[in-house]
């Protein structure tokens, strides 16, 4: 890795999610000096993760392609993958960090000819598709991955087919003995975009994801979803196989309870009306899918993609939350127990899949920031003159849909802006 | 600019050394493309080869540089020159990577390379490296359109970043709606209780900012120009009228209530008890600290009914069809006001949905209940009044059954209807076909307008910004939320859509930081998103212009006026190098330094038309640049095939195709023709907004050209592409070359 030269005028952006490139390109468009970290070995975050956006349908990867172009177009921006910020001292207007980061055991020779990928053997469950599918030991994380430059899984190291991988290289691109790389920098802002995990769905006990099969989650539904997902594009129930026709889809899967996570996630009932129309897309009239819900938060304009769903007739709304799942033994249908508050109905609905849409939750928990931050209950960064010049965007401030997200990282790119330029003292 | 210089250089690596005979393609680029050097290596984009092509431009004179290596999406850190063009001739993903390696496609194979070497060399040839225009002079001040929480944030934001502003507020005070308000939703956890609105302490801010001017009680009567130089004629209710400069502009023109008079089946008029969210919150203020009275005849107020969504959500005529996102949080405040007064006040609140998203809104909605706040999901069926209080019919959605309350007071949630000004589409659609027709008529001016302008600009297509769905006025909603169709000019708030106080103070944080963005690009000479940093602009050759302005009424952003002549007048700054003016213009007199009529045309010109009896058709594709493309560069990594006849050019945007690359190849023997641009219509995902539609329109009228030639319909295709059509997209190619295959070779072949 070349030096990287950062002062107390530049700013560093951790997260190199929507919101993580949103500011750090935004920033850099307006002269300043980032460096954005990304703990991954490429950027785009959940929204690589994404088949499509609500409302438009329309597909994340092409708004993504214009964020890499902008990014491989400006040089004010400098990108710095599989690291992690380890520490962080100093002030506003001056900060001392500490990165680290781990090997790619791929240097930047790479023509990502993908030779290295054919040589190895070893497969390993797919983080890109939540272990749906496996991947190689020696791979590039998805299409669109950029830096476009593959990545050797540390699990290979030391076995034959790193050596595998070595010569398979014509481009002495692999090299095997790198080693975690500690570096120290200056800056003036921190933007900090480390955006949200999927709430552990094991822990919703009375559900059964970690018992029943046909029992999963909006992010893994999501992938099915994809033509260049793990199932190429068809919905299977993971039990046999078997195409998934009949849908629940139960909402607050982890919000707004108590007992898991206080907030609502906001994503989670666009995500699911998104998905119903998967069902359509895929199957025509021949398909069901029931919506268990508390309130349909499909917010401000939107409301209509809400309106055109619920005109679906293949798309019921129960509004329950549901009370427990249980499984036929002979199906390997998963059966909804609940009660249909709107007039008070119990139910025992067996479906052949249900879909958890699960709860967003900050990616880094209280107590593991690498510098002191005032959280809110929910553990999102509040915007407090106490943080300094530490500032969250994305889902790191709350559980934002992704137009948000751009919205916050845009304005939190200003933020660390008017830092920077106190630090310089610019008159414009 | 001193003489082009072209360097070739052809990569053997990733296969390519393999796969293909480079010394022919070194040949090629000498002799037909004209190289004055061309050099093969093992591996381009390693630190050698790059060393190679740094060297020949320092030492050899060269200035066009042709890498025939992988696409233009690859290794761009490696090739990455400054000073000279760069053309990427993609050997890998859009040769090697999609043909089959056996001997017998050998042949076609090593001809696809070849045409593309050729097609480099006659590209590279035509291009010129663009010449930063920079504008010292630019104003770095930013005007602010309406003082309301938006507009004093967007101006507080953007003086602490240093930028000096102007605020310009229609009316006698800074605050806006927010300035009518007892309190706000908080915005601090633990958010619980109301918290004080901000708005007195903002505008103190902002009068002891220096680098702030407000002037109130004005509007704008005039605004022209472009990013780094508008001016803005700022007219006083007193008649004055001042002009200044401005680099860029937020428009936070708000919103206004909506008019809660439309609701009479919700008692509205029937009886002073029944209030909008507004109405509410002037009666809290006129009680003080003391108890809320009911307007009617000033009985305390023990019961009130809260309807969410009057009026809104609801496809009635009159009514808004969306959720106003923040009312739901206001009306849970609302009751707040109530219940923190006094416990033993009956507040129910009335919904359908209740939506309190995030953190702040569930924490805060917690806290209601907690204060005693009744939540009910129902549905009003009728409000009636005999003067004091109302008695309200409701369904209960829960219970099932029809329930009848007297209430001493209804506040109806209502909606938020943006300040957008004048909806120029609606006003002046722009007539593409009668472009040439309409002379003398300068767009909407001469049509009444019933609503009043926010900006009153004097571009060629309207006085305001173009609006996207019920009046607000966005754009690319989800991934680029600012991106208006007008350069430097940014809504911000409930005008852009509708939102809480929250919200709009970020979305207006965001959108100064737009503003400051276009400045310092306008300075620069940039283009603004998405070819942010393009230093290419547009010119025309005035001698052969008709005058017919077709490229002022397409351009997707407004940026093109007309001068008294009637010619067009490129404003730099306002354009956004999508090349929708290049590809209007019948006369072809639109050109960027480095993406012109010629330079696509010139590639179409110099791919080898083998002749009819060879049976080896041609199928010329231009690909968006942003979708299309790399649709098929992701085919072709991921092991997709297409067809060996194809010759794929990728355009900045299928609205810069010009129907004469269309008919030139067709009249040079190209056998089929296949366009591909991304989605239009209300679900656009072209990232020039009319770009794409623009394409569709023009090529719907290819049809009398194909005939007046005698040639097939189906030999020009065109199509909506999305960037994960992996598999359609070479299958659209492919099926060009069956159809091809079925109709035969066209005879245009010499």
């Amino acid at each position: 890795m070349s030096e990287v030269i950062a002062t107390n005028q530049t700013i560093l952006v951790v997260g190199g999610g929507i919101a993580g490139m949103t500011a750090a390109l935004e920033a850099a468009e307006c002269g300043k000096q980032v460096i954005l970290v990304e703990k991954n070995p490429s950027v785009g975050g959940r929204v690589g993760q994404l088949y499509k956006y609500f409302p438009k349908l329309c597909h994340p990867k092409c708004g993504l392609e214009i964020n890499l172009r902008r990014m491989k177009a400006n040089r004010n921006l400098r990108l710095l993958t599989m690291t992690e910020v380890t520490a962080v001292t100093g002030e506003a207007g001056n900060y001392q960090v500490s990165l680290r980061t781990q090997p790619r055991y791929v240097t930047e020779n790479c023509t990502a000819c993908g030779e290295c990928a054919r040589a190895v053997e070893a497969e390993f469950d797919n983080e890109h598709n939540f272990g749906l599918g496996k991947r190689k030991g020696a791979y590039l994380p998805y299409s669109l991955a950029y830096p476009m430059r593959y990545v050797l899984d540390p699990r290979i190291i030391g076995t034959d087919d790193a050596t595998r991988a070595k010569e398979a290289c014509k481009y002495d691109a692999i090299d095997l003995d790198m080693q975690p790389q500690e570096t120290q920098i200056t800056v003036g802002a921190i933007i900090w975009a480390t955006g949200w995990r999927p709430y552990d769905a094991a822990r919703i006990q009375p559900y059964g994801y970690d018992r029943f099969a046909n029992v999963i989650t909006s992010v893994e539904f999501e992938r099915m979803a994809d033509p260049h997902g793990p199932t190429g594009g068809k919905l299977l129930r993971p039990s046999d196989g078997k195409e998934a026709k009949n849908v629940a889809f139960i909402q607050c899967a982890g919000s707004r309870d108590r007992n898991h996570l206080k907030h609502c996630s906001r994503i989670c009932c666009m995500a699911t009306l998104k998905q119903t129309t998967y069902l359509r897309d895929k199957y025509g009239d021949d398909f069901k899918a029931s919506v268990y819900y508390i309130d349909i938060r499909a917010i401000d304009r939107i409301d209509d993609f809400y309106q055109k769903v619920r005109a679906d007739e293949n798309v019921s709304f129960i509004k329950s939350k549901v009370a427990s799942i249980t499984e036929d033994r002979e199906t390997g249908n998963p059966v909804l127990n609940g009660v249909d508050t709107e007039g008070y109905h119990r139910y025992s609905n067996p479906h052949d899949l249900v879909v958890l849409a699960i709860g967003m939750e900050p990616s880094v928990p209280a107590g593991e920031f690498p510098v002191d931050v005032v959280l809110n209950e929910e553990g999102f960064v509040q915007q407090d003159e106490a943080n300094g010049a530490f500032f969250a965007a994305g889902c790191s401030s709350d559980a934002l849909d992704v137009n948000r997200a751009v919205q916050n990282a845009t304005a939190s790119a200003l933020r660390a802006i008017q830092v920077v330029n106190r630090v310089a003292g610019t008159e414009v | 600019m001193s003489e082009a210089k072209i360097g070739a250089y052809i990569c053997k690596g990733c296969g390519l050394g393999d796969r293909l005979d480079t010394s022919q393609l070194v040949t090629i680029a000498e002799r037909e493309g004209k190289a004055a050097i061309a050099r093969e290596h093992d591996f381009l984009c390693s630190e050698a080869g790059v060393q190679m092509i740094r060297d020949d431009i320092a030492n050899e004179g060269v200035n066009r540089v042709v890498i025939a290596a992988c696409s233009r999406r690859a290794k761009t850190d490696a090739f990455d020159f400054d000073g000279v063009c760069i053309n990427r001739t993609n050997l890998r993903e859009g040769v090697i990577w999609v043909r089959p390696d056996t001997d017998e496609d050998r042949e076609t194979t090593q001809e696809m390379a070849a045409d593309y070497v050729r097609m480099g060399c006659a590209e590279i040839k035509h291009m010129n490296p663009p010449t930063p225009n920079e504008k010292t002079d630019a104003s770095s001040r930013i005007l602010v359109v309406g003082g309301g929480i938006s507009g004093m944030t967007a101006a507080l934001e953007a003086a602490r970043a240093g930028y000096p502003v102007t605020l310009v507020e229609k009316s006698g005070q800074l605050g806006g709606v927010a300035a009518e308000l007892v309190k706000r939703v908080p915005e601090r956890a633990p958010y619980a209780d109301p918290e004080d609105t901000g708005v007195a302490a903002l505008a103190a801010e902002i009068e002891a900012n220096e680098l702030i001017e407000v002037c109130l009680n004005s509007t704008l009567a005039r605004t022209s120009g472009a990013p780094g130089c508008f001016s803005a004629d700022i007219a006083t209710e007193s008649g004055t009228t001042r002009t200044e400069n401005f680099g860029a502009i937020i428009q936070a023109s708000g919103f206004k209530p909506y008019d809660a008079s439309q609701l009479p089946e919700l008692g509205y008029g029937k009886t002073p008890d029944v209030v909008d969210q507004m109405g509410l919150e002037a009666l809290v203020r006129a009680a003080g600290d003391g108890p809320v009275k009911r307007p009617s005849d000033g009985k305390e107020v023990e019961r009130v009914l809260f309807v969410q969504c009057a009026g809104q959500r609801s496809q009635k005529e009159g009514h808004l069809p969306y959720c106003s996102g923040h009312c739901c949080l206001t009306s849970i405040k609302q009751a707040m006001y109530f219940k923190d007064r006094n416990r033993d006040i009956d507040t129910e609140i009335l919904y359908t949905d209740l939506r309190t998203p995030g953190a702040p809104g569930e924490d805060f909605y917690r806290s209601g209940q907690q204060k005693g706040i009744t939540f009910v999901k129902g549905v009003v069926e009728d409000v009636a009044s005999s003067g004091n209080g109302a008695k309200v019919k409701y369904k209960d959605i829960i219970l099932d059954e029809t329930i009848e309350r007297d209430v001493d007071l209804v506040v109806l949630a209502t909606g938020m209807v943006p300040n957008s000004g004048v909806d120029i589409e609606a006003v002046s659609a722009p007539n593409v076909e009668g472009a040439e027709d309409d002379a003398g008529d300068n767009g909407g001016d001469s049509v009444e307008i019933p609503v009043e302008s926010i900006l009153n600009l004097t571009y060629r297509q309207g006085k305001d910004i173009p609006q996207l769905k019920y009046g607000f006025t966005d754009s690319h909603f989800i991934c680029f939320p600012y991106e208006s169709r007008r350069t430097g000019i940014y809504a911000t708030g409930p005008v852009r859509r509708p939102m809480d106080m929250m919200s709009a103070i970020e979305d207006a944080t965001g959108a100064a930081l737009k503003a400051i963005q276009a400045v310092e690009n306008a300075k620069l000479g940039r283009a603004a998103h998405p070819r942010s940093g393009d230093l290419s602009f547009p010119s025309f050759r005035k001698e052969g212009c008709t005058q017919c302005k077709r490229c002022t009424v397409e351009c997707p952003f407004g940026a093109i006026d007309e001068d008294e002549q009637r010619y067009p007048q490129f404003n730099e700054s306002r354009c956004r190098r999508c090349g929708t003016c290049m590809g209007a213009c019948p006369v072809r007199v639109i050109s960027f330094e480095n993406y012109s009529v010629d330079t696509v045309g010139q590639q179409i010109k110099n791919v080898d038309i083998p002749d009819e009896f060879d049976e080896k058709p041609r199928i010329l594709v231009l690909a968006c640049e942003n979708d299309a493309y790399p649709a098929l560069d992701m085919a072709a990594q991921s092991g997709q095939q297409y067809s060996q006849w194809a010759r794929v050019i990728p355009v900045r945007c299928l609205g810069s195709v010009n129907t004469i690359w269309v008919t030139d190849a067709l009249n040079s023997g190209y056998d089929g023709v296949v366009l591909m641009g991304c989605q239009k219509g209300e679900n656009y995902q072209c990232h020039f907004v009319k770009g794409s539609e623009m394409a569709h329109y023009r090529m719907s009228k290819i049809d009398d050209t194909l005939s007046q030639l005698n040639l097939e319909k189906e030999r020009v295709a065109t199509y909506e592409v999305a960037i994960t059509d992996i598999e359609r997209a070479p299958g659209l190619i492919n099926e060009m070359a069956e159809t091809i295959d079925k109709i035969g070779m066209s005879p245009f072949k010499f």
